[in-house]
């Protein structure tokens, strides 16, 4: 081990990348190190989503490097030890799947050509209880709620146990009981070792949870360290205050 | 039962067959990736191979499977590519499939429209042995595919995004999988047509999943009724003296009507089991008022 406090999972250096004609990243740094939870914070259009798709490889960078445990991006093959949770997005596949099949997919980073032994079904298992969808492993998704949807593409990032979880806005359109349910088990895997780098809108109910803060603006990095405090949180370009225990934050609307 | 007897029927009813197996096993995963009019699109530029055969003289179903191929690889990379400009430049292949293919079999010696026909709209009597061998090579490399790599392509097909960091190798399997919807239009070319052959990939999916809550169930039932039509409809074409591309297709299409009468009093019946069954079986979600409940339906 060398002086540094811990071995960088996420290292992002002078990271460009432009949607369209359009840069929106304009040289990022964002380190990550293993066990940290930080959180990725801005205005709507800062760039904090382009930047977390730029390290799972869906937006292609313009310049800088991207490594993940200290492999660059292009050669890095270990996605077991990824999980990812995508924006929620409304559409459902064109066709029903069941909340079981969903979860599975995301156990195919553990499997040799998609074959699916008995380890594989109870993770399977295993992820949909932790966030409390057991009993409903057998509906399809169109069924489901928002909050209930969404605790499903935290399972499937769970499924393959892995080692670091990079979620998109995970509390959006989330209501109040699935947020707690999802609080906990993110509580569970950081208390497991966990590192988390996460979108947020807002701090909400995973403040307490959050080590680091950086916030975005227009591309760059505003503000990287202690996640700002409730009146500083309050000064966020763009923060618009929906208190969770008002009413439901939906995150489409703003 | 004597239609059995003509070695032009059974080689039709074998083609028929793997049609049925074939096209909605493809047509699942277009359609879940809400790509439905992909199998048409492939099979506009599958003419032009049908017409290239017939100018050089070489078979029109490999000469079609090669052209529809490139096409469909075409197609995934120019929605890789061109996001902006990709509708026009698919109508540019479209069409350009199409009057390619009516120019080169006017070009062909002793070659007219009438060709053609039977590529268009299918046709039993001209499902030659030569065909079958290759209907049967192609079905089973699409069923090798479907069945094979069925999670896999589940996975992209129902978010890309989340499957590039699953580690599969995305743009080779949204190529197979457009590379596979080639081959099933000739596949099927002989049967129901290269314009009517999209139906077979979409309907019988349409159809199966009123019926279905998980992708196994629709992927099942949508080959049921894939195999029930076609062969059901290639029987009625020899009987009636009626184009079987047709006939196989409104078939499909009265499969759908039907089981979406059916399946409307099942839903229904499931909404109340499941409005019973909710609050006692998620406590969780006991928590939350009714009318926020509601607004969280929306959108999901």
């Amino acid at each position: 081990m060398t002086s540094e406090p811990s071995e960088p999972v996420i290292a992002l250096r002078g990271v460009t990348a432009e949607l369209g004609a359009r840069p929106v990243l304009r040289g990022i740094d964002l380190t990550v190190g293993r066990g940290e939870v930080v959180a990725l914070l801005g205005a709507n259009g800062s760039g904090k989503s382009t930047a977390i798709r730029t390290v799972i490889g869906q937006v292609p960078a313009s310049g800088g490097t991207i490594e993940l445990f200290g492999t660059p991006r292009r050669s890095f093959r270990a996605w077991s030890r990824v999980g990812y949770v995508p924006q929620r997005t409304t559409a459902a596949g064109g066709v029903p799947a069941t909340v079981t099949e969903i979860v599975s997919s995301g156990r195919l980073s553990r499997t040799r050509f998609g074959v699916f032994r008995r380890a594989d079904r109870e993770a399977v298992q295993r992820a949909l209880a932790a966030v409390g969808m057991a009993d409903r492993a057998k509906d399809s998704v169109n069924a489901l709620s928002g909050g209930q949807h969404q605790r499903v593409l935290i399972a499937r990032a769970l499924v393959a146990e892995p080692e670091l979880l990079i979620m998109d806005e995970p509390m959006a359109g989330v209501d109040l009981a699935s947020q707690e349910i999802l609080a906990r088990t993110l509580r569970e895997q950081v208390a497991a070792g966990a590192t988390v780098l996460l979108v947020l809108h807002e701090l909400g109910p995973l403040e307490p949870l959050i080590d680091r803060a950086v916030v975005l603006r227009d591309g760059c990095v505003l503000h990287d360290g202690p996640p700002p405090q409730a009146v500083g949180q309050h000064a966020l370009p763009g923060h618009d205050h929906v208190h969770p225990h008002e009413s439901i934050h939906t995150g489409l609307l703003s | 039962m004597d239609f059995l007897n003509y070695a032009f029927m059974q080689r039709a009813l074998l083609a028929a067959v793997l049609v049925g197996i074939t096209a909605p096993a493809v047509g699942i995963y277009l359609v879940q990736r809400r790509q439905a009019l992909m199998g048409d699109g492939i099979g506009h530029v599958a003419m032009t191979g049908v017409g290239l055969g017939f100018l050089l003289s070489t078979s029109p179903v490999w000469m079609a499977t090669a052209v529809s191929v490139l096409g469909a690889v075409l197609m995934e990379l120019i929605r890789w590519y061109g996001r902006t400009r990709g509708d026009i430049a698919l109508a540019m292949l479209f069409y350009g499939g199409m009057a390619g293919g009516v120019m080169f079999i006017n070009l062909a010696p002793g070659g007219s429209n009438a060709n053609l026909t039977s590529y268009l709209f299918g046709s039993l009597s001209t499902v030659s042995q030569s065909d079958v061998v290759s209907i049967c090579l192609l079905a089973a490399f699409v069923v090798l595919v479907t069945l094979g790599l069925r999670r896999q392509l589940f996975a992209v097909s129902q978010d890309e995004e989340f499957a590039r960091v699953t580690g599969l190798p995305v743009r080779a399997l949204n190529l197979l999988t457009a590379v596979t919807a080639a081959v099933t239009v000739t596949v099927a070319m002989r049967v129901v047509g290269l314009l009517l052959v999209s139906a077979l990939m979409v309907v019988p999916v349409a159809a199966a999943q009123q019926l279905t809550r998980s992708f196994t169930a629709t992927f099942v039932i949508a080959v049921a009724i894939g195999i029930a039509v076609t062969v059901s409809g290639t029987i009625t074409s020899y009987y009636q003296d009626v184009p079987p591309g047709a006939t196989i297709v409104l078939l499909t299409i009265a499969a759908f009507v039907a089981l979406t009468a059916l399946a409307t009093p099942l839903a229904r019946r499931r909404a109340r089991a499941a409005a019973q069954a909710g609050p006692a079986g998620d406590p969780a979600e006991c928590s939350v008022p009714a009318t926020r409940e509601a607004g969280d339906e929306v959108g999901v």
